[in-house]
Formats: C-alpha cells, structure tokens, sequence
C-alpha cells in the first residue's frame, strides 16, 4: 500500500501509478455530480452542445453536500452509491477526458473496462464521515445547474481530501479483493 | 383526557430532527467501540477510527454526521386518552421536519413525484405510522432514514416450509447483495411474520425500538446473535474494503402470520443509524 498526495489535472501516467488499497490525499478542483447532472451531462454530449465545465483530467466526486451554515464553504459531505452514475460514467470517461471519480460502493463491468481503456481511476471517500469530508473543502462554487439544489454542479477546492483506490486501471477491484481476505465459508 | 398540544408537538419534532442527524446515538458509539476491539484489517480499524472522530466533528461543528440528512420516517404511540390540540397532528409533524430541517441546515432530499422528480423544498412529506396504545402516553420515534441503505433494504414472501433456515438465508443474501452501498458497518433490522406490509414495518421499527430490549423473547434474541455471526462472516467490512464488522447489531421483531406464509423483511441502516424517541 503506497501513499500519494495528488491535484488534478491527473494524467494517464500518474492513474498508472496507482494500485488498489492505495491512500491518497487529494487537494485542489474537485467537481460534484450526482444521478441529475450525469442525466444533463449525456444528453449535451448525445446533442453534441457546449459542455458547461470541462472535464479532461478532472476529477467527479458524487456528492449532494447539506446546506452550509453562514460563513462555512459546505456542510456535511459524504459520498454518494456510486452506482447509480454507472450508465452515464464510460461516455464521460471516453469523451470527455474524465480521469477519476470518488464516491461509495462498486461499479459496473463496463466502468471498470473503461478504467482499464482510458486510464481512468476509481477512488471511495469514507461514506457516512460527511462531517469530516467537510472540514477538507475550502471552497465551494456553483459552477452548473443550479436549479438542481443539493444536486447542482459545485467546483470545490479540497485540501488534503482523504480517499483510497477502489479500482485501479490494472483492473484490480479493492471491494472484491478485500472480502475474499476476510470471508468466512 | 390529557391535552398535548400542537406547538409542542412541533418543536419538540424540529428539536429531535436536530439531535438525530448532528449527535451519534451513544448506542451506536459504544457499538463502534466494541468492534474496534475485534476488527483485524487494518483499513477496517482506519475506517471505525475515522467514524468515531467524523462524530466528534459533526457534534463540535453542529454539522450533520452525514449528508444524506434522510427522509423522516416517524412511528407515534398515541395513547387513547389523549387529545390532540391547536391542529391537525400530522400537520404538525410536517411542521416540525420542515422547521428542524431548515435550522439545522439540513439537506432536503424529497422529491415530488417518482418520476418527475423535483424536490419538495422542504423535506416534507415526513412519512408517518401511528398506533393507538392504552392510557396518557404519547412517544414520538424519529428516524433520518438514508437512500443509500433503503434502498439496499428487501421483502420475500417466504412458505413457511422455508422456516428460519430460509429467513436467515435471506437475510444473509440481502446483506451480502448489498456490499459496500449501505454504508457497513451495518445496523439492521429485520421483521418476520405479519404480512405484506407489516414485515417492512416490524423491521423498522426493531432498530428504532433497539433501546428497549427488555421485552424480546430469548429465540428471538438467539436469532440475533445467529445472523450477526453470519453477517460478520460474510468478509464485507467497514465500508466494504474488506474485514469483520460488516454489521454492528441485527435487531429481530416478530409478530403472528397466516398459516401459508412467513413473510421476513430487512431494512438496512448505515452505520450512523440516525434515529430518536421523545415522550410528550
């Protein structure tokens, strides 16, 4: 297990570097996304429309934050079932340039083979430490679909984000790996 | 007859939306406690670690433990001899979700319709399940009740050939399908017998009454540890990476079934399991 300190732009080079288990403390731009904005996302890409942020080496964290109190960047804000952005995510990562994702949970076969295509990379942030997530995000910006609430697209600035690699684009897969180490039969 | 009033009623709802979704329920605390002391991977230890100080955090910070700050699901006991004051009592329910949930900059995750999903603003409709008991009590139980692990949640309509072999298969398997998306380490509750739509109720209600345990048949309890044992083999782990504590606590709840069925239903709850009681 390796311990990186990473910013994006991310490049192939350096998603190759990573292997599951990994830890990686994240800091600089870091968007949100969630099931409605993904929906918007395909849809401009399908009609072939400006896209409002651009995601080549970015990063998409799946996350709907709560409120923020006055004078605080965000409130709690935890991953997000990754899952459910499954259909959305391999056009993102093939046309769009999109080089990792953090959310909770695992992914479909067809994000992994992207993972592995692309040089991509999958990490999880601690699902459930909304509050701690939060002290790590020094600024938050609405940058699309604000009219989406809690679901809109922020532009954060993260210091220091902790995540670990869920899938790496060797094709490894932390969930699986992890559990045949630890099942009982 | 005893007179419970509306405004009462509504800030002691907005108090308790408040206290659920900001303070660990210390239940649960001394739950993480204890699998710190059994749990071997070391990222699981990492991850209870991490737990215990996000609850600090959010306590210190008035910040919600998680954000997905939940639908609200609440159970009423209303006593037969108590009248209800100053409005309609689910009104006032509805009220006080909505003034807890603005305060506490709480996330408002309701959408109007299933399809045409644009949120309500306000976290309303609370969703709401009233019994009437005997005599001049009247307990509200709240719970912030998360997508991720509701939606992991299921329902079979088990023959009773099946018996409990079948019920803890299920269980298991429900578990196990679920993985990391519920946010393990777990807490679960699970309803057998009832029918259709009772078994869901009967689970749900056996994590919000957790605390009061005094009453549980011995079998049941011994089903309890059965299933945890089972669970905590399965190898999921804090937050599916892999460990021993996929759950902290399975909580069973039954209740008289038709003589053609056995009806069980599991509803899993994340590890914060955000949920609360007052008495009015």
């Amino acid at each position: 297990m390796a311990k990186y300190s990473l910013s994006a732009p991310l490049t192939g080079e350096v998603v190759e570097k990573l292997k599951i288990g990994d830890r990686v403390l994240l800091s600089g731009i870091v968007y949100t996304a969630r099931d409605a904005a993904h929906k918007r996302f395909i849809e401009l890409i399908k009609a072939g429309e400006e896209f409002p942020v651009d995601l080549h080496g970015q990063i998409i964290y799946y996350v709907g934050p709560t409120p923020a109190r006055p004078g605080c960047p965000t409130g709690a804000a935890g991953p997000t079932t990754s899952s459910r952005m499954d259909p959305y995510t391999p056009m993102l990562i093939s046309s769009k340039g999109l080089k990792a994702m953090i959310g909770k949970g695992s992914r479909s076969l067809e994000v992994r083979k992207a993972l592995q295509k692309y040089k991509a990379v999958y990490f999880a942030a601690i699902g459930g430490a909304g509050a701690l997530i939060s002290c790590r995000i020094k600024k938050a910006e609405v940058v699309a679909y604000r009219d989406l609430g809690p679901e809109a697209v922020y532009k954060l600035t993260v210091e220091k984000l902790p995540v670990i690699v869920v899938n790496d684009c060797h094709g490894g897969d932390l969930y699986e790996e992890g559990r045949k180490k630890y099942v009982i039969s | 007859m005893r007179r419970v009033d509306c405004v009462q009623i509504v800030e002691a709802v907005a108090k308790l939306c408040s206290e659920i979704n900001i303070k660990l329920n210390p239940g649960v605390r001394n739950l993480i406690e204890e699998a710190l002391k059994k749990e071997t991977s070391s990222v699981g230890r990492e991850i209870l670690y991490q737990l215990l100080e996000n609850a600090e955090i959010a306590y210190k910070k008035k910040l919600p433990l998680c954000q997905d700050t939940g639908m609200a699901v609440a159970f009423l006991e209303l006593g037969q001899e108590v009248k209800i004051t100053g409005g309609n009592l689910y009104d006032a329910i509805n009220e006080g979700v909505r003034i807890g949930y603005k305060r506490e900059y709480l996330r408002n995750s309701v959408v109007r319709h299933p399809f045409y999903r644009v949120n309500t603003g306000d976290n309303t409709p609370v969703i709401i399940h009233t019994r009437v008991v005997e005599g001049d009590v009247f307990n509200i139980y709240l719970m912030a009740k998360g997508g991720g692990s509701e939606n992991t949640s299921a329902l079979k309509m088990l023959t009773p050939a099946e018996g409990r072999q079948g019920v803890e298969d299920f269980v298991v398997q429900t578990v196990s399908n679920a993985g990391a998306n519920p946010c393990p380490p777990l807490i679960i509750g699970v309803g057998i017998g009832g029918n259709f739509e009772l078994a869901p109720l009967l689970a749900k209600e056996a994590i919000l009454k957790s605390g009061e345990q005094k009453d549980k048949r011995d079998e049941d309890r011994e089903l309890e540890r059965t299933l945890l044992n089972k669970i905590n083999r399965l190898g999921i782990g804090p937050q599916g990476l892999g460990g021993r504590t996929t759950a902290l606590a399975v909580y069973v709840n039954t209740f008289p079934c038709h003589i053609a069925s056995l009806p069980v239903a599991v509803n899993i709850n994340c590890h914060s399991s955000r949920h609360g009681k007052i008495n009015l």
